[in-house]
């Protein structure tokens, strides 16, 4: 009971504090999942990115169902579910009918220009601090710098969706995982 | 029944968007055709709205259209729709994994699959500071908030709260 309260409150606050798309919630994720709950390793919290970057629904969801099913099964998963999107209910609500003079209020602006910028941040740190840790947990570092970079290039230059490049990272993963055991 | 339509239209789209909150766009505006629940000037505002509040982004819209529409109960009724595939499908992959045992293989794959992870991110990244770092003060504020992650630790919560205090008094 006390971990599904526990729960409750980490992704209450997750929500809370997420501003733009799912990858926006990583950071909130990480800190209180991953540093200061120690329930979810790094790399479990950047598996069910990568498997609900690829499957129905949108990614903030399936991250959450996916957390919260890890520590308490379904139950879990519901709860972890119904505490993110709980904020969003409550301030849209709240707004939604004094949209007109929020979307026109200066100092409102300011301050969600700047939480942007503060996004942003939090995000350059994430990428640099994953990236440095997956390139040094490896032993062949060619290979995960191959894959950056060929999903870089796919995203950027040939502005493929970023299902696309998921799946096709796993058919990737799929293909060199099963060739490598051949070799043994 | 206006309420059992807004979860059937939404449990559509939680089915049959993949990825983030964007994916959800082209079908919003699909129903703001087909449905006079929502006008195509009302869904930009929606997606600024939605984009700049607490909240994904994906959830934000549908609470937002979902309240258009019908009031409360019409923001509930969207989002359990938009919500119900993930849980059930998510779950279910869970389950399946646990009784096909093939973790290590899973495991093994997702190393591979990491990478484009960080290359989605850094994509998402670059997406937001397109829409912030539009002149010189923000750019100021983005090194001074990577300046103080590295020398102050504290929660994600604090910088962004911090940054926006700094988007209010530098008036950005």
């Amino acid at each position: 009971m006390k971990v599904l309260f526990e729960l409750f409150i980490s992704f209450f606050r997750t929500g809370l504090f997420t501003f733009g798309g799912g990858y926006a919630m990583l950071p909130l994720l990480r800190q209180e999942l991953v540093t200061e709950k120690k329930w979810l390793s790094e790399d479990e919290l950047l598996n069910y990115f990568s498997i609900g970057g690829c499957t129905p629904g949108i990614i903030a969801i399936n991250v959450a169902t996916f957390c919260g099913y890890k520590l308490k099964k379904s139950i879990g998963a519901v709860v972890a579910t119904t505490a993110v999107v709980l904020p969003s209910m409550i301030v849209i609500i709240l707004i939604a009918s004094s949209l007109n003079k929020m979307a026109t209020n200066q100092s409102i602006l300011h301050i969600f220009n700047g939480v942007k910028i503060g996004v942003a941040a939090l995000l350059i740190k994430v990428v640099y601090d994953l990236g440095a840790q997956i390139y040094f947990a490896n032993k062949r570092k060619l290979v995960p710098a191959v894959i950056f970079l060929c999903a870089v290039s796919g995203l950027i230059l040939a502005r493929l969706s970023a299902v696309k490049i998921i799946v096709g990272a796993f058919f990737t993963g799929g293909v060199l995982t099963l060739l490598k055991r051949r070799l043994k | 029944m206006i309420y059992l339509m807004l979860f059937y239209q939404f449990l559509l789209i939680g089915l049959l968007a993949v990825g983030g909150g964007a994916a959800t766009i082209p079908f919003l505006f699909d129903l703001s055709a087909k449905y006079d629940w929502f006008s195509i000037k009302e869904l930009t505002d929606m997606i600024a709205v939605s984009e700049s509040t607490p909240g994904p982004m994906g959830v934000n819209m549908a609470v937002y259209a979902g309240y258009k529409t019908a009031g409360v109960s019409g923001a509930v009724s969207a989002v359990f729709g938009l919500v119900l595939p993930s849980v059930v499908i998510i779950i279910a992959i869970n389950k399946l994994f646990e009784r096909l045992a093939c973790e290590q293989f899973l495991h093994d794959v997702l190393k591979f699959v990491q990478p484009a992870v960080v290359a989605l991110i850094l994509s998402a990244t670059l997406e937001i500071a397109k829409i912030s770092l539009l002149n010189t003060q923000s750019w100021v504020i983005l090194v001074f908030m990577l300046v103080l992650m590295r020398f102050y630790k504290a929660g994600p919560i604090f910088y962004i709260s911090a940054s926006g205090i700094l988007g209010y008094t530098f008036g950005l």
